[in-house]
């Protein structure tokens, strides 16, 4: 099926080739920060995490998003996600491979990265998330492939892989539940330590991955033969308008706990965020373009005219990636150390060869589910002809 | 079989292979084995559960501080790389307020306000650093010392945002370059490693009190917290005393007299 | 009989044999010498009997092994003692035990090591003797 990538437009090749070439940028920075040392980005002694764990926290979120279309279909038999429930697992594919890419990126000494299975440690969270990533990634690559295969041969998929299918629905909740315990254990990271983690990042996943998912219909619809279909939008622009409420509606909770407690300790990583502690606040615009974002999202998805145009679906779809691609891929990480141990501030901001490796695992992931939606769409391209 | 056993016979084996050894000798070295005891030069200190006093009442000029710093950073080839976004630290000071946060008030001794305080790693009875750590490069040993084994490390830092007590450092880059003076008795660091203070166990395996207590002239007391007679104890019964952030459960084992 | 893409073909092969063979054409005529580890410190040399803490051939072989048990013995478990084959007693320390024999690193070590291509990474962290 693969050779369905390699015949492809001249759009096609030149979008291949920007992938490549940023990939290729990503890798000379990569191998600089490998011979110098993670020093060469904007982490410290008090920010330890960065950019690369939040890309990371928030790719597990897309990850997992892939849910929303195989659940409906599958468990509820909701015949409109037929079309596209492909897409979900091709999108959950390269967004974990990403998460693993920014997992071995962060790492100070990455060809040791063997040691978390050669001494497996099962009181490590760390230890677990590498171990469902890892069967998550094998799960969507066996599902979308037979699925696929057995649709190019214009016959229903096997038998066997149904229990697969209902193991990747009830591991796709846990991919994300595990890396909020990364997150919600650690005593002492008072943004962190909270027992909504992970229907936090639930919420916020599942309202970022389907708004991408119709981002990417929309794209295909437009530019290739196949159409995912008018209703399936509709219907994940109604699963986006739910999960963008609740995702608000916990940030909310977390801002009522810290702000009527008014326990310090839990009021400074917002106060930083939101609007800076001394002087400092080197994330205040970007929290607040968050913010803005998250609201205009919601306007346009509650309101059922904005949200019935495609137009405004699409704005709306962009919105909530964006705001919760810097709620989550770089505030709520970055906060989570600032004030640190001794209730000081020191701010973080990416370098650029950190920006530079981050764009190009990026790059290798789109150029992934690029060449998975290219096999994907060709199949079906076929069909219609 | 353990795994020394295992390397024996793989040595008598070598051996027999190479030039041929009888029965009776490989049966002698055993018994040798186990007549003699090897006792060597110098005893090492142990306990069940070591600790530390901190009676910052007898720092009183820098330069008592410095000594102290001083003699963990020979020890222990510690960098200074002269920065603070890539600084390590083992032993390092901080005012009240930063290190006890919460505790300071307003109308507090202005002395105690602006007093350093050593700080160091706690080395916890429950650490959430070794509960996080994904390959055990980070561990808890049967004495209660938290230690760090740098070669199994694989830099995730997951330890860093686990500790509570800013305990912990990386190395962002090459160390050594950044080391003033080599002690050529003790490793320094590579890359991407985590490190920290770990109460001077070279020290105490051939019998020597750690480099800070050593260099603090009894302004840190180190001890057995098992051992009711240790000198830890008799301070810890005699005084009132501290620790940072102990609401958070995991067992300090660094105790402050203010 | 004619060969269908036949210059693509030969062209493949050509490529693929100039890589595989590239490391041996790469190197040819500039055979290493064999390696030539000294054991002649002043500190070997004192010694009555010459014997290391394993013998000779168990260490050519097993040294590597044997210095991760000793890493993890040391560092894991606490134990710095280690019971040479004659009985004799060892502190298990690559610095002060190994190279206060072999103090000759480059002639002891990296003959060796540079002639297989190995990397030992352990002298990033340990501090080598001083040689001239």
């Amino acid at each position: 099926m693969l050779e369905k990538a390699l015949t492809g437009s001249r759009r096609y090749w030149a979008w291949i080739f920007v992938l490549l070439a940023i990939t290729g940028i990503g890798f000379i920075y990569y191998l600089k920060q490998f011979n110098y040392g993670l020093g060469i980005t904007g982490m410290g002694r008090d920010v330890s995490w960065g950019l690369y764990i939040g890309q990371f926290t928030f790719l597990v979120g897309v990850a997992a998003s892939g849910v929303m279309v195989v659940l409906p279909y599958y468990l509820h038999n909701y015949k409109v996600f037929g079309k596209i429930t492909i897409l979900g697992e091709f999108l959950a594919i390269p967004a974990v491979i990403m998460c693993l890419l920014f997992i071995l990126v962060d790492l100070g000494q990455p060809m040791r990265f063997m040691n978390i299975f050669l001494h497996p440690t099962p009181n490590s969270v760390l230890f677990w998330d590498a171990v469902v990533l890892n069967v998550y990634l094998l799960l969507n690559i066996l599902i979308g492939w037979t699925v696929l295969g057995a649709e190019k041969k214009g016959i229903a998929p096997p038998k066997w892989i149904k229990p697969f299918i209902y193991l990747s629905i009830i591991w796709a909740p846990s991919i994300h539940t595990v890396t909020a315990f990364i997150y919600a254990g650690l005593p002492g990271r008072h943004l962190w330590l909270t027992a909504i983690m992970a229907a936090r990042f639930l919420a916020s996943a599942f309202s970022s991955g389907p708004a991408l998912l119709i981002i990417l219909a929309m794209f295909i619809r437009r530019f290739t033969k196949f159409d995912p279909g008018k209703e399936a939008i509709q219907a994940l622009g109604k699963i986006v308008t739910y999960f963008m409420i609740t995702n608000v509606f916990f940030l909310g909770l977390e801002i009522f706990t810290a702000f009527y407690s008014q326990i310090p300790g839990h009021m400074h990583p917002f106060q930083y965020l939101y609007a800076g502690i001394e002087g400092k606040g080197r994330l205040v615009p970007m929290m607040w373009t968050s913010a803005i974002l998250a609201v205009f999202s919601l306007i346009l998805l509650i309101n059922p005219a904005t949200r019935k145009n495609e137009r405004t679906l699409a704005m709306a779809s962009a919105a909530v990636f964006i705001s919760l691609w810097i709620e989550k891929g770089f505030g709520l990480v970055v906060g989570g150390f600032i004030p640190n141990p001794f209730e000081k501030v020191t701010e973080y901001w990416p370098t650029i060869p950190e920006t530079w490796i981050t764009a190009g695992v990026w790059a290798i992931g789109f150029l992934i589910l690029t060449v998975l939606y290219k096999v994907a769409v060709s199949i079906r391209e076929e069909e219609i002809a | 079989m353990d795994r020394r056993e295992f390397l024996k016979l793989t040595a008598i084996t070598a051996i027999a292979t190479a030039g041929g050894i009888s029965a009776l000798e490989i049966l002698r070295d055993k018994e040798l084995e186990a007549h003699e005891a090897h006792t060597p030069d110098t005893k090492p200190l142990t306990a069940k559960r070591w600790a530390m006093v901190v009676n910052i009442r007898k720092f009183k000029t820098e330069d008592d501080y410095k000594k102290v710093m001083d003699a963990c950073r020979r020890a222990h080839n510690v960098p200074d790389f002269g920065n603070p976004k890539d600084e390590i630290k083992w032993i390092w000071t901080d005012t009240f307020e930063h290190s006890f946060p919460g505790q300071e008030h307003k109308y507090m001794p202005e002395d105690l306000k602006h007093m350093p305080f050593l700080l160091l790693c706690n080395h916890c009875d429950n650490p959430p650093c070794v509960r996080v750590c994904p390959t055990k490069a980070t561990f808890k040993r049967k004495d209660g010392i938290v230690m760090m084994d740098m070669h199994r490390c694989i830099g995730c830092r997951f330890c860093m945002a686990a500790c509570p007590f800013g305990a912990r450092s990386f190395n962002w880059r090459d160390p050594r370059p950044f080391v003033k003076e080599i002690n050529p008795e003790f490793p320094t660091r590579t890359k991407g490693v985590v490190e920290k203070c770990n109460f001077c166990e070279e020290r105490l395996a051939v019998g020597r009190m750690p480099a800070c207590v050593e260099a603090s002239k009894g302004g840190l007391i180190f001890g057995d917290l098992e051992d009711p007679n240790s000198d830890v104890r008799k301070v810890l019964g005699s005084h009132y005393t501290i620790r940072r952030k102990s609401e958070l459960g995991t067992g300090p084992g660094v105790y402050y007299i203010v | 009989m004619k060969i269908y893409d036949g210059g693509k073909i030969f062209i493949g092969i050509i490529i693929f044999l100039s890589v595989a063979t590239s490391p041996f054409l790469f190197n040819m005529g500039k055979a290493t010498a064999k390696p030539d580890p000294k054991l002649d410190t002043p500190e070997i040399q004192k010694m009555k009997k010459k014997q290391c803490v394993e013998p000779k051939e168990f260490m050519r072989r097993e040294h590597m092994k044997l210095l991760n048990e000793w890493r993890d013995s040391v560092v894991r478990e606490g134990n710095m003692i280690y019971i040479g084959v004659g009985g004799e007693v060892y502190s298990m320390s690559l610095q002060s035990t190994c190279m206060k024999c072999h103090s000759n690193k480059k002639k002891f070590c990296d003959e060796c090591h540079k002639y297989v291509a190995v990397k030992p990474y352990c002298w990033d962290c340990h501090i080598a003797p001083k040689e001239n």
